[in-house]
C-alpha cells in the first residue's frame, strides 16, 4: 500500500514538474541511447523508436525544437525567411539514405569535425558548459530525432 | 577541466579555423536599412535615452560631493577620446584587463565613495554608453602588444571553443558565415565598435559583455560571470578585432 502511495506521489510530482517547464526548454533528460555508426551512417533507429513524418515536419520549423530552417531551406509553405548557412534540403531523400540522414542529424561532426551543425543527439557528456537545466540533455529527444528523419525521408 | 578538454580536443583534431574576417566591417553594414536609419537619427535611436541618463548620472553628486564631472569636467569634457578608444585596457596597477564599465565602477568606489553599480544595471550601462559616446567617430584602438598580446591570444582561443547544447563557438558564426542569414537575420562579424548598443531583440541596451552573455544563453550554454576572467578575455579580444572601426555608440543592432 505504502509503495502504491509513493508511486502515485511520484507520478504527481513528475507531472507537475513537467507542467511548470518554461517554454523552449527540451523535455527532461532521458536515458541516452547508445547508437552505432557503420560506414558513416546509423542504420538502426535511436532506442528502436519509429518516426512520425507529420510530427517531424512540425519539429523542423519549431524555433524551440529542431529549428532546421534557421539554417536550411525546406519546402514548407508559409515560412517568412529561411537561413542560408546550410544546404537546402529539398529532395534530400534522393541524395541520402535514412541511415545517412540519421548520422547527420544525430551528430554531423563524425563527418566534419568543424561542422557548425549542432548534434541533435550528441552524447551529453561531450557538451562543454551546458546551460542550467540543460545538463545531461540532448538537443532533441530520441523520438524527435526519429520524427525529423521520417519527415526528411519524405523529401523526394 | 571541461574547458581544457575542449581546447585540447581542438588542438588534437588539428582543426583549420577561419581567421577573423578581413576587412573588419561594422555591424552597421549587416543590419537592415531601417535599423541603420534608426541609428542615424538621434531622435529615433533609443540608445540616446541611455546617453542622456548617463549624462545625468555623470553630473549627479553623491554624498561625498564628488561626481564624475568633478574630476572629468562637465559632460566629461576633460576625458580624452583617444584614451576612451583604448578600452578594454591592461591596467598595470591592477594586473589585468579593465573594461570601461569596470573603470566607471572603480572610480565610483575610489573617488565618489559610492557602491559600485551591479553589472548590466541600467545605471552602469547608461554611464558606459554616455562615456563611450564621447568618443563617437574615433577608431577603436585596443592595445595589441605588450601584456595585451598574450591576453588577446587567450581571448581568441575562447572565441574558438564550442559552448552549450547548440555547441558552437563564436568563430563558427562570426568568422565562417558573416553575411549569411539565420532565418531573417544577417550574421555580422561580431564587432564591438557599436557597443554599448540598443538591441531590437531585447529592447534594451547591451554592452559587449552582456551581448556575449546573451549569445551564450542562446547557445544554451552557461554564461560566464560578469567579472570572470573569461568574460574579460573574450570582451577584449572581440573589441580588438574592431581596431580601426569607428566607434558608433550608441549603435542600433538586432
Amino acid at each position: 500500500m505504502k509503495t502504491v502511495t509513493t508511486l502515485i506521489f511520484l507520478l504527481f510530482v513528475s507531472a507537475s514538474a513537467s507542467a511548470a517547464e518554461p517554454e523552449g526548454v527540451p523535455p527532461p533528460p532521458e536515458a541516452y541511447c547508445k547508437w552505432e555508426m557503420t560506414n558513416y551512417s546509423i542504420p538502426s533507429p535511436l532506442c528502436g523508436l519509429k518516426g512520425d513524418a507529420v510530427r517531424g515536419e512540425k519539429l523542423v520549423s519549431d524555433a524551440a525544437k529542431g529549428n532546421c530552417l534557421a539554417c536550411h531551406e525546406l519546402p514548407i509553405k508559409g515560412v517568412e525567411a529561411y537561413g542560408t548557412i546550410a544546404p537546402p534540403l529539398s529532395g534530400i531523400a534522393n541524395r541520402l539514405s535514412e541511415a545517412q540522414l540519421r548520422l547527420r542529424v544525430v551528430d554531423s561532426r563524425h563527418l566534419n569535425p568543424n561542422s557548425i551543425m549542432p548534434g541533435f543527439y550528441r552524447d551529453p557528456s561531450l557538451i562543454n558548459r551546458p546551460g542550467k537545466g540543460y545538463e545531461g540533455r540532448t538537443f532533441l529527444a530520441a523520438q524527435d530525432v526519429e520524427d525529423v528523419i521520417a519527415y526528411l525521408g519524405t523529401l523526394k | 577541466m571541461k574547458y581544457h578538454l575542449a581546447l585540447s580536443l581542438l588542438v588534437m583534431a588539428g582543426v583549420a579555423w577561419a581567421d577573423a574576417p578581413k576587412p573588419a566591417k561594422s555591424g552597421y553594414e549587416f543590419v537592415k536599412e531601417e535599423t541603420r536609419a534608426m541609428q542615424d537619427d538621434e531622435f529615433q535611436n533609443p540608445g540616446f535615452i541611455a546617453v542622456e541618463q548617463g549624462r545625468e548620472l555623470f553630473a549627479s553628486k553623491p554624498a561625498s560631493g564628488k561626481s564624475c564631472g568633478s574630476c572629468h569636467g562637465d559632460d566629461g569634457k576633460k576625458l580624452e577620446v583617444k584614451s576612451l578608444a583604448r578600452y578594454p585596457i591592461y591596467d598595470k596597477a591592477l594586473g589585468g584587463i579593465v573594461r570601461l564599465d569596470d573603470r566607471i565602477n572603480i572610480c565610483r568606489e575610489k573617488q565618489s565613495g559610492e557602491k559600485p553599480f551591479p553589472a548590466y544595471s541600467k545605471e552602469l550601462l547608461a554611464l558606459e554608453t554616455f562615456v563611450r559616446h564621447l568618443a563617437v567617430g574615433e577608431p577603436v584602438n585596443v592595445q595589441t602588444d605588450g601584456e595585451m598580446a598574450g591576453l588577446l591570444k587567450k581571448g581568441e582561443d575562447l572565441y574558438k571553443v564550442r559552448f552549450g547544447l547548440i555547441d558552437m563557438s563564436c568563430a563558427h558564426c562570426h568568422d565562417s558565415y558573416p553575411g549569411q542569414f539565420i532565418r531573417g537575420q544577417k550574421i555580422s562579424q561580431g564587432q564591438g565598435n557599436g557597443f554599448p548598443a540598443y538591441r531590437l531583440d531585447t529592447g534594451e541596451m547591451a554592452n559587449v559583455d552582456l551581448r556575449i552573455k546573451q549569445c551564450l544563453t542562446l547557445m544554451r550554454a552557461e554564461p560566464f560571470a560578469p567579472d570572470a576572467e573569461e568574460s574579460k578575455l573574450l570582451g577584449a579580444y572581440i573589441m580588438s578585432r574592431s581596431n580601426g572601426l569607428k566607434i558608433e555608440t550608441p549603435a542600433v543592432r538586432y
